[in-house]
């Protein structure tokens, strides 16, 4: 019976420690089956250091053929489930193939990682990154465990950073001008600009601006969109008359953005839109979108 | 569909006030248990229900008012939630969080009041943003509701000299800028008010939106109320500021109150001193605006001004109050070229009332402001707007009232072309209110001069005018008319002979155009104020007679011979004839002979061509009888023909009594008590016996003609003549005649034929008593009754 009960219990447990784990940063992360858990924030360039402690279930023996850590950067396309392309791979061995009879543990350290792109779960994409531990072994499947954290990479401010300002129409119609005041926003950063109304024939009833992330995956003819409105903000409640000039200002804050990502291993990019949309009493609905650089501001406090 | 509008009303209202109700309950909850989150949340969808577009703005207001009571509480728990150490500007942030735009300025202007009470940064640059981003709100309607609570909620707040955030001078300028632009704002939505919603509901919604006025007043108010808004200040930024969104809202309903809200929210002095400002932007209204009644208003205020402190006169003349209102009157009335006659009156009618207020020593400008009406006048011809009429009236009667004096009216030589344009009808009334003025006021008008101009005024009056048709005139009222102008007519007087012979034939140049209808009314006054003179002249003994280049009785008597000529062609015989007694009489005293005689003769043919009806004989003869009896100043010669004649006139009376009594009065002109020259015993015997004749004749007749004798009135009054001049002392009258004639009367009245008449037998005892009475009294007339018996 005892035995029994050993066969389908893991021959050991195995645990991913991290050596700054106390003072790392934690953010959420939403899992597959749909809680989330928090794990720890890196950025591109840092260390990884850590130990992986492995202890073989009381009074058993553990017969492998090595174990090793992998840091892995992984792209899945949700069309393409399954099926990861690591864009990031490396190893550490860790044991050569023997026997474990008792607790062990490994320190482990990935030095200064290149991690260019930062952890997304879009609509049809993911990118994360992982740590795993794998005992292979003879003839029963390998004990594998993951530890999943979290990149975000920080940019300095953009030393260009040109407002948008256009003139838009319809010819004896509706004419306006509108000027965001900078064409590339950090995520806490606020949207200040103006729309003037130059000419107005139709019965505007109210308008609001909205922000769309527009997410591309795969490419050429299997290329998939998908785009979300992330904020429906109104503008304007009532019918300007010509020469109205109405204020914008949108706090980034309160919405769910990640920075703009273009064309990550070409796999995927995600956009950020704002999208400017009047609506006449007829509820007709008239916008112009313009693309904002979205980026994550690195704070130098 | 009217009435079923306003029930799906009152449930729209019903269903907002429930969801804010509700969604209150919850942000009381979160306030409560100090959740900011929540109660931001409940309130922000509290504040959507005021995004309603279903409701009038009376029931809109009504919403709002729930919602503004809310957020008070929500504003004390901001207040608190600072003090527990939660940032005021993250939470002028998190407020901004909101999707929706009307919610989220309701609660970015509660967190602003909060913001800048806790001046955490300058209360100017809060303000700035919060009228800056209430500009999200572009329906009228909401966004003068949310402009309007902004500025409630700020107006405790703004810098100004002496508040808790008061700052430098740049920090008042800013609240100035403030409230100029919230104002500039919220006009602007309120004039866009009236092109939302169908044609058809054009007037509906005229009418709400003069509901909501105050709402944009409201803002000049708070301006007025700022102690930093000195007269400089106005006078460089505010007024400037404010007149041009006045001037280029180019609204009319705008315009009108705005004018009037500047007009009434700041002070007098300030007026005065931007009183060009103010005044130019008035020729750059719409022509439709009402501002005839704004500048009365200003005008009516500085007039109030100037009366309330005698000090601040200097003021006006020092910035040419008058002038300017004069001339900006006058550009309004070019600029506005649809303005009604009555409009342009009513201007001038202000502004006439302003100057006697404030220069009432100035009547050249009193003369300015007339002339310019006449100008206006002229362009249109008569008046047929009663309501202009009415208020020419009152624009006339402005200057009467304020002086009290026609004679300084009169001065104003506007004032009679300005009188020419009213209809006939109204120049009445206004020729009334003027001599109802002189009367009322015992004014002198002493010049012929002014009694000629003062006709002038009232020849409405006087004389048909020239192309009136004539209307049906009432009798009382034309009654009424004719007798003001008598009694103002015996009003004029000047102490000065020459003058006042002047006045009197200045009148009657006037008058004499009355026509017939009148002059039987104005001339008695004037003969009789004429005879007044010639008393007066009588008086001053030391007038000397026949000088030519004084006045002379002489003088005046020819022209009341005029005067009374032309009573002939009215013809009013009967009041001539009184009239020339009158003057006869005025001879007399005047010891003109020639004069009297000659208006004697004047009555006497009167009385033989024109009276011929035979009751009007009988007082006439009765008058010329009294009158004759009277005068003294005859010859013998004189005084015999006009006696002989009327004699003559008694005996040729109708009637039998009229015959009698017209005799026995005769009697009188032979016997006149203090003329001993005049003492002709005999020919009263004459007359009296003749009395008697007539008296027996009348009898007579009566019997014939009606089987009964009649009265004996005529008796007992014969008896009573021959009582009379036998206690005079007539040697013809004797005791047995006397005693025959009561005899007589008793037999008469014991006779059968004769028909009872208890008044006539009352009297005859009344006179028999009167004769033991004389007899009892002792003395020499007892004596000389003591023989009669009776």
């Amino acid at each position: 019976m005892n035995f029994l009960i050993g066969a389908f219990k893991p021959p050991c447990t195995v645990s991913i420690t991290l050596a700054d784990a106390r003072n790392r940063k934690q953010v959420p992360l939403k899992k597959d089956n749909g809680q989330t858990i928090m794990v720890p924030l890196f950025q591109s360039q840092e260390s990884i250091v850590g130990e992986v402690v492995i202890e073989p279930t009381q009074g058993k023996k553990l017969e492998h053929n090595g174990f090793k850590i992998e840091l892995l950067g992984q792209i899945e396309l949700f069309f393409d489930r399954g099926n990861f392309y690591d864009f990031t791979s490396l190893v550490r061995e860790l044991e050569v193939p023997g026997e474990l009879y008792d607790r062990k543990t490994y320190p482990f350290e990935f030095s200064t990682v290149e991690m260019p792109y930062e952890s997304y779960n879009g609509v049809n994409v993911r990118l994360r990154y992982i740590l795993k531990v794998t005992i292979s072994r003879n003839i029963v499947s390998n004990i594998v465990e993951h530890q999943d954290f979290v990149v975000r990479n920080y940019t300095p401010p953009p030393p260009i950073n040109n407002s948008i300002k256009m003139e838009v129409g319809i010819e004896d119609c509706l004419h306006i001008e509108f000027e965001y005041s900078k064409s590339k926003y950090h995520l806490k950063d606020v949207i200040i600009g103006k729309i003037y109304f130059l000419l107005v024939r139709i019965k505007i009833k109210n308008m609001e601006l909205e922000i769309r992330r527009r997410e591309s995956t795969g490419s050429g003819p299997n290329t998939y969109v998908e785009t979300e409105t992330l904020a429906k903000y109104e503008l304007m409640d009532g019918t300007p008359v010509r020469g109205e000039s109405i204020p914008i200002r949108l706090f980034l804050s309160p919405y769910e953005l990640t920075p703009t990502y273009r064309n990550i291993n070409n796999k995927f990019s995600v956009k950020y839109y704002l999208n400017l949309v009047l609506v006449d009493e007829e509820d007709r609905r008239y916008f112009k979108q313009q693309e904002i650089t979205v980026y994550r501001l690195l704070e130098t406090s | 569909m009217m009435v079923a509008g306003a029930e799906d009303e009152e449930k729209w209202l019903a269903a907002g006030i429930a969801g804010l109700q509700q969604n209150a309950f919850y942000m009381h909850r979160a306030l409560d248990s100090n959740n900011l989150r929540d109660a931001l949340k409940y309130s922000a969808q509290m504040l959507s229900e005021l995004r309603t577009s279903k409701l009038s703005p009376h029931k809109y207001y009504e919403l709002y008012m729930r919602a503004f009571d809310e957020l008070r509480k929500l504003e004390m728990f901001f207040k608190e939630e600072t003090r527990r150490g939660c940032s005021v500007i993250e939470l002028y942030e998190l407020v901004q969080h909101a999707g929706n735009i009307l919610p989220r300025s309701y609660l970015l202007c509660t967190v602003g009041s909060v913001y800048i009470k806790s001046e955490e940064a300058p209360a100017k640059d809060v303000l700035k943003d919060l009228v800056e981003m209430c500009r999200g709100i572009q329906h009228p309607l909401r966004g003068l509701f949310l402009r309007s609570y902004l500025s409630q909620v700020s107006r405790d707040k703004l810098p100004d000299i002496g508040s808790e955030y008061e700052g430098d001078a740049d920090a008042l300028m800013d609240s100035v800028e403030f409230v100029l632009q919230n104002f500039t704002e919220m006009n602007k939505l309120w004039v866009r008010m009236q092109h939302q919603g169908s044609v058809r509901e054009k007037e509906k919604r005229e009418k709400e939106r003069n509901e909501l006025r105050d709402l944009v007043g409201k803002n000049l108010h708070v301006l007025s109320q700022l102690e930093g808004v000195d007269l400089d200040m106005y006078r460089d930024i505010v007024l400037p500021r404010i007149l041009e969104q006045v001037v280029n809202c180019k609204d009319e309903l705008a315009q009108y109150y705005l004018m009037d809200c500047i007009i009434q929210v700041f002070p007098d002095e300030y007026h005065l001193q931007t009183l060009e400002t103010l005044l130019d932007a008035c020729p750059q209204l719409q022509p439709s605006v009402d501002i005839k009644t704004v500048l009365s208003r200003l005008m009516e205020r500085l007039s109030s001004y100037a009366a309330s402190s005698p000090g601040v006169l200097p003021e006006f003349l020092q910035v040419e109050a008058f002038s300017k209102l004069n001339n900006s009157i006058g550009k309004v009335i070019e600029a506005q070229v649809e303005m009604s006659i009555l409009g342009a009156v009513i201007l001038y009618s202000s502004l006439l009332k302003f100057t006697l207020h404030v220069h009432p020593d100035r009547l050249d400008y009193a003369d300015q402001v007339l002339g310019a009406c006449v100008k206006k006048l002229s362009s249109k011809g008569k008046i047929d707007d009663s309501r202009a009429t009415k208020e020419i009236v009152a624009l006339l009667s402005a200057p009467l009232e304020k002086y009290n004096d026609i004679v300084t009216t009169l001065k104003l030589s506007n004032y009679p072309r300005v009188m020419e344009y009213l209809d006939s009808e109204t120049n009445k009334v206004m020729a009334t209110v003027i001599i109802q003025s002189v009367t009322k006021n015992n004014t002198n008008v002493s010049s012929a001069e002014k009694v000629g101009a003062l006709f002038e005024l009232i020849k409405g009056l006087i004389k048909d005018l020239d192309g009136s048709p004539h209307e049906e005139v009432d009798e009382d009222d034309f009654i009424e008319e004719q007798n003001s102008v008598a009694r103002l007519i015996q009003m004029l007087h000047n102490d000065v002979p020459e003058e006042m012979f002047k006045i009197i034939s200045t009148v009657w140049q006037h008058i004499v155009t009355g026509g017939a209808k009148r002059l039987s009314f104005t001339v008695p006054a004037l003969v009789f104020s004429s005879l007044k003179l010639i008393r007066q002249l009588q008086s001053q003994e030391e007038n000397p007679f026949g000088d030519d280049t004084s006045i002379s009785p002489k003088k005046i008597f020819q022209l009341l011979n005029q005067i009374i000529e032309a009573l002939l062609t009215v013809p009013a015989p009967e009041l001539a004839l009184r009239l020339y007694l009158q003057c006869a009489e005025a001879g007399n005293d005047c010891d003109l002979e020639p004069v009297a005689y000659e208006f004697f003769t004047q009555a006497y043919i009167l009385y033989e061509e024109e009276i011929s009806d035979s009751k009007a004989q009988v007082t006439t003869l009765h008058l010329i009888i009294g009158t004759l009896q009277r005068m003294h100043v005859f010859g013998v010669e004189n005084r015999d023909t006009l006696t002989h004649k009327a004699t003559g006139y008694s005996a040729k009376l109708l009637k039998k009594p009229d015959q009698c009594r017209a005799v026995y009065a005769c009697s009188h002109l032979f016997w006149v008590d203090d003329q001993d020259n005049l003492k002709d015993g005999e020919r009263v015997l004459i007359c009296l016996k003749r009395a008697l004749r007539i008296a027996n004749a009348a009898q007579q007749m009566s019997n014939a003609t009606r089987g009964s004798t009649g009265s004996v009135t005529l008796f007992v009054e014969i008896l009573n003549k021959y009582l009379y001049f036998f206690e005079k002392g007539n040697p013809q009258i004797t005791v047995a005649a006397i005693q025959s004639l009561i005899e007589l009367i008793k037999t008469e009245m014991q006779s059968d034929s004769t028909t009872p008449d208890p008044a006539a037998e009352a009297f005859f005892a009344c006179t028999l008593r009167y004769i033991q009475f004389q007899k009892q009294k002792g003395g020499a007339i007892a004596e000389k009754y003591e023989r009669v018996k009776a």
